[in-house]
């Protein structure tokens, strides 16, 4: 065992560095925080990429199937009935896989913070708070526990606190970060009761041994769990019910989603790091860590499905019609997650029926490089133009070519064009829609267009749209140590499609043969293309550039009364249909039901409180007699009803 | 046996408290030229004397027509009361450097104390009547300390005629109890319950006796006035030490002597356990004056500890005991912060914490990380001492109650946060200045917070109460 015992640096070396930034930042070592930072990453990242070269090529496989290796374990807490909680790492692909990404995201965006951050006061403890992120994130994918999986998932999610109101002195931000902590603490809760329960029914804490004893349908404990009911549901659809409550609160999922739109108040690295790669998949990874178990259980598969695809289409809409750069940003990440989710809601264990795991996390994979890299895009153009509302930016491309480029095969990749990574991802995932699903399948594909729609709207309004005259600009595109990140991941965009994801990362680690049916693959792509031509038609041409717009799209021009009459029609749609229609209602029901049910909760805490403050009279005859008074309702209750 | 040796040994913790009581004393009646400072330091050495001697010399017996009984698990709980009372001491040397009672302060404090020791050995309910009582009436001197305000002698006045009806109360559920089962001592009484009416009206009886010292819900109200009235040293004595040894007897007389009415006192249980955490939280929203808030989230805290005792299992009575241990870190930290300030300005309401962090970083850190602790945010001690308390009510199938009390935890997160962006976020025109902190209180949080980091995360603390704790 003893030859996997490096695996335990990966998360520990940005433990190292947020405890000497940490203590040490603010007032010794200021100037070396990032350096500090970025090579403690860089030293972790290495290691990732080698375990993993190990993992696949070297040691992970046993008669051609991948295997869950304990690396490392120490027992922590040994506490009564036989149940200990252990400190231990797991190896299998999914974990592989996830520190292979936080890692090499976090390397990124820690380099690309060296430009961003520049300057600021607390840019040690930008760090060091960066740093503790990714230990966590590290550690939570490493689990081999429930329990211990908890604990990183609550450090996970005060050091998104942390980073979220990283602008303290802006009350927005504050607001944010408060609110991401309260809904994900209420969702987290559903997570712990879930625990307790599968803890209680499983008699351990383990991954390996719970899925094992709740996968085999004569053991006992499978026995016990399945035929133990409350409220008519058995008590393992509870318990991977209210853990998914949890993962669905993590991963935005509706109606837990409401924090994460605000949660873009965080430096934009930040959320490029949390808010698209890492932190928001941890919902997805927890899914598919207790994959096995779902996939026995169809009520809980069916929630995950149905929530996935309506959170999938419900944050596309939404994004069509928001006008702050980052806010699409956000919603698209919602939308997203909701594909991989409903990947695995549709997805069954095993062989090819597995396909819509692997599509999962197949697109996790690739999503977390062209959405950070459209986050840190976006981050150097709010760095460039100081705003991020669509109507100050405009005509960027030629000030900021490299940014420009970047954005654009962000942009592709997400829309499912070929070749870029995310029409091989969107693919599997389609593909398992469509054999499980014709409905999901519907409404995946019509959030495809809108993706590809509402990407290149965001596209052309910042580098297109409008001519801003070269000598404006005070200062340069950006920093080296901000476009060498984009750069790298643009190709990691392009490139990550072709690797050999589905050979390696399934539902019960035998290779899956992937196959690309072009046949299939036509709609898909047709309908991203539509998304991206009406954004063209729309938002390229609108306003402003007539002589461009002559040269190079003069056959539309040909009668104005038609284009008035499309662009009618398209007012039509979006302002009254979609975004009066759909939109609003969507947004109303955000704004009113889903926080309103927040702000009851807490206004009907207020008053019930206010009402009863007249029991704490402050006179003491008074509390004698409710002291009475109690005594004589415990001996009514119990001696006669209870008798 | 020789019966001298273990009488000696066996109350070791109770003589070494009537010892320092009698050197108190001497000072008291001799030489008059003594400084406070000289006093103080001397109580301190002298406490931490007792405490570590606690640690030596364990061994299980009984004494006096098992009147008096000890154990392992016993000269444990004594340890922690001891440590916390050590705390406490260290605490309240800035309030007291100035006081000329000084020495009745610690009269009154260890007399307390050495109630409360007989209390937990108690083998018989007259005994442990008479501790409860050696412990509750220099504790209503205590609160009455701050002799030129008027609201310190009102809570003694609330306290003493609270506690006086209870102990009535209390005294008839003894005697009633004594009449149907013939017997004081707790071996034999549970030969003789049987659960007819007046037994089971005899045992409300005895329970509300103990819920009115714990402050469970119906019978706190008490608690918030004599809190806020006390000095802050003593409703930290108030809410921590007093709280946990009534606690201790309680475990203790539930698991063992009544054991035979397990299913009723784990409904009566429920029912108070889901009064007092809601009325506790609803209560502590409102608060602006932070000894108050404090007193109605240490309500809500033993609402949580009630589900705890209702596992009825090892793991219940461990996790009990593991948590008024961490719940002695996590308050004493958060008081010893309050009373220092409190000591040196005079502020105790939250608005005036406003932008604290501006200009007393380190003793806002420690106030956050206690108040993080109480409302049990990982990696701090206060989430596995409320994980294990719900470990211990969900593996009784108590699914209800750990629901009700997850979602409290909720609740009590909100205000707890509340204090905390006080602290680091709002800004603050005239903020506290900046203190300079006195050596012993120094000490004293320092203890706290180390207690408050390194109790939950090394696991050997809670396997080695476990491994002494009582099962049911």
């Amino acid at each position: 065992m003893s030859h996997y015992s490096y695996i335990v640096f990966i998360p520990l070396f940005p433990l190292f560095s947020f405890l000497i930034l940490g203590l040490f930042g603010r007032k010794y070592i200021k100037i070396y925080s990032g350096t500090i930072g970025v090579v403690s990453l860089l030293i972790s990242a290495l290691l990732s990429v080698y375990t993993a070269y190990q993992y696949f090529f070297i040691f992970g496989k046993a008669n051609g199937v991948f295997q869950h290796i304990i690396a490392v374990k120490y027992v922590w807490l040994q506490f009564s009935p036989g149940v200990s909680i252990d400190m231990g790492i797991l190896l299998d692909p999914i974990s592989v896989m996830m520190i292979v990404i936080v890692s090499f995201i976090s390397l990124m965006v820690h380099i690309f913070s060296l430009g961003y951050m520049r300057g600021e006061e607390r840019f040690a403890t930008y760090y060091a708070f960066l740093s503790l992120f990714t230990f966590s994130m590290l550690g939570l994918v490493l689990s081999s526990n429930i329990f211990q999986i908890y604990m990183f998932w609550e450090l996970v999610g005060i050091s998104s606190f942390l980073l979220i109101g990283y602008f303290f002195e802006s009350p927005s931000a504050v607001a944010a970060s408060k609110k991401a902590f309260i809904v994900t603490r209420f969702a987290d809760l559903g997570f712990l009761i879930g625990i307790l329960i599968l803890a209680f029914y499983s008699r351990t804490l383990d991954f390996g041994s719970l899925i094992e004893k709740f996968t085999s349908v004569q053991s006992p404990e499978f026995i016990q769990i399945t035929s133990a009911t409350f409220l008519g549901v058995s008590m393992l659809t509870w318990g991977l019910v209210l853990v998914f409550i949890g993962g669905a609160g993590k991963s935005a999922m509706f109606p837990l989603h409401i924090w994460l739109p605000d949660a873009m108040e965080g430096p934009t690295p930040v959320s490029a790091l949390i808010h698209a790669a890492t932190m928001v998949v941890a919902g997805v990874f927890l899914v598919a860590r207790l994959f096995p178990v779902f996939s026995i259980d169809l009520t809980a598969l069916q929630i995950v499905a149905w929530v996935g695809s309506f959170s999938a289409l419900f944050a596309a809409v939404i994004a069509c019609t928001q006008t702050d750069i980052k806010r699409v940003l956000a919603f698209s990440t919602i939308s997203q997650i909701g594909f991989m989710m409903f990947s695995l809601g549709v997805s069954k264990y095993g062989g090819e029926n597995g396909l819509g795991f692997t599509g999962s996390m197949f697109h996790l994979f690739t999503h977390a490089f062209f959405k950070s890299l459209l986050f840190l895009g976006a981050g150097a153009v709010i760095h460039f133009a100081h705003s991020n509302e669509i109507k100050d930016l405009g005509g960027l491309r030629k000030l900021m070519p490299v940014t420009h480029i970047c954005f654009l095969i962000a942009c592709l990749a997400i829309s499912g064009i070929p070749p870029f990574s995310g029409f091989f991802s969107k693919e599997d995932i389609l593909l398992a829609a469509f054999h499980s699903n014709k409905l999901i399948y519907g409404i995946a594909l019509l959030t495809s267009a809108l993706t590809a729609f509402y990407m290149f709207r965001l596209y052309y309004s910042i580098f297109w749209n409008k001519k801003i005259s070269i000598h404006e600009t005070p200062h340069g595109e950006a920093t080296v140590s901000m476009k060498l990140p984009l750069i790298i991941l643009s190709a990691c965009t392009v490139l990550a499609g072709f690797a050999p994801i589905s050979s390696w990362v399934t539902s019960d680690g035998a290779p899956l043969k992937s196959h690309l049916d072009i046949s299939f693959s036509a709609l898909p792509v047709l309908m991203g293309a539509t998304g991206i031509f009406l954004a063209t038609y729309l938002y390229k041409t609108q306003n402003s550039r007539p002589q461009t717009i002559a040269s190079v799209l003069g056959s539309l021009y040909r009668g104005t009364y038609k284009k008035f009459y499309i662009d009618e029609v398209y007012l039509f749609i979006t302002k009254k249909i979609i975004f009066n229609g759909i939109g609003r209602p969507a947004a109303w029901i955000d704004k009113n039901i889903v926080d309103g049910f927040m702000n009851l909760l807490a206004n009907t805490t207020a008053k019930i409180s206010a009402l009863i403050k007249g029991i704490q009279s402050g006179k003491v005859q008074n509390y004698t007699l409710y002291f009475f008074g109690g005594i004589v309702g415990l001996a009514l209750l119990f001696i006669y009803v209870f008798k | 046996m020789n019966m001298g040796i273990d009488f000696l040994i066996l109350m070791k913790q109770e003589w070494a408290v009537i010892a320092i009581l009698f050197i108190l004393l001497f000072i008291k009646v001799g030489s008059k030229d003594r400084t406070n400072e000289n006093i103080l330091n001397l109580v301190n050495v002298l406490l931490l004397l007792n405490l570590i001697g606690g640690f030596f010399g364990y061994k299980d017996g009984m004494l006096f027509n098992e009147m008096f009984k000890t154990n392992h698990l016993i000269v444990m709980e004594k340890n922690i009361l001891s440590l916390g009372t050590y705390i406490i001491a260290l605490q309240s040397s800035s309030w007291l450097k100035n006081n000329k009672h000084v020495l009745e302060f610690y009269l009154l404090l260890l007399s307390t104390l050495l109630g409360m020791f007989f209390m937990i050995s108690a083998g018989n309910l007259l005994m442990f009547f008479l501790g409860l009582e050696l412990s509750s009436i220099p504790l209503a001197a205590l609160s009455n300390f701050d002799l030129e305000k008027r609201k310190s002698s009102e809570a003694a006045f609330k306290f003493i005629i609270s506690s006086a009806f209870s102990s009535g109360l209390l005294l008839l559920g003894i005697s009633l109890i004594y009449g149907t089962t013939g017997s004081l001592n707790f071996s034999a009484i549970s030969e003789h319950l049987h659960g007819g009416p007046l037994q089971i009206f005899a045992f409300i009886l005895l329970i509300s006796g103990f819920a009115f010292k714990i402050s469970a819900v119906p019978f706190h109200l008490w608690t918030a006035d004599v809190y806020e009235g006390s000095p802050v040293t003593v409703t930290s004595y108030f809410s921590v030490i007093s709280k946990g040894s009534v606690l201790f007897v309680f475990l203790t007389v539930l698991y063992t002597v009544f054991k035979p009415y397990g299913v009723t006192w784990n409904n009566i249980l429920f029912v108070l356990s889901v009064l007092t955490m809601i009325i506790g939280n609803l209560f502590a929203i409102r608060q602006n004056n932070l000894k108050r808030f404090l007193a109605f989230s240490s309500v809500a805290q033993i609402g949580f500890i009630l589900i705890g005792i209702t596992g009825a299992t090892q793991a219940g009575s461990a996790s009990v005991v593991y948590f008024v241990l961490i719940y002695s870190f996590s308050n004493l930290g958060a008081f010893g912060v309050i009373s220092l300030v409190s000591a040196l300005t005079g502020k105790e309401n939250i608005e005036d914490y406003k932008a604290f962090y501006k200009t007393n970083p380190m003793l806002s850190w420690v106030l956050a990380v206690s108040l993080f602790s109480l409302a049990g945010i990982p990696p701090t001690a206060g989430f596995f001492g409320k994980f294990f308390l719900l470990m211990a009510g969900a593996g009784h199938g108590n699914y209800i109650l750990v629901t009700i009390a997850a979602l409290n935890m909720v609740v009590s997160l909100y205000y707890y946060l509340n204090i905390v962006k006080a602290i680091f976020m709002d800004s603050n025109e005239n903020p506290i200045k900046k203190l300079m902190i006195p050596a012993s209180p120094k000490l004293a949080l320092i203890i706290c917070s180390t207690g408050i980091v390194l109790t939950g995360v090394i696991g050997y603390v809670y396997d080695y109460i476990y491994s002494m704790s009582i099962g049911f």
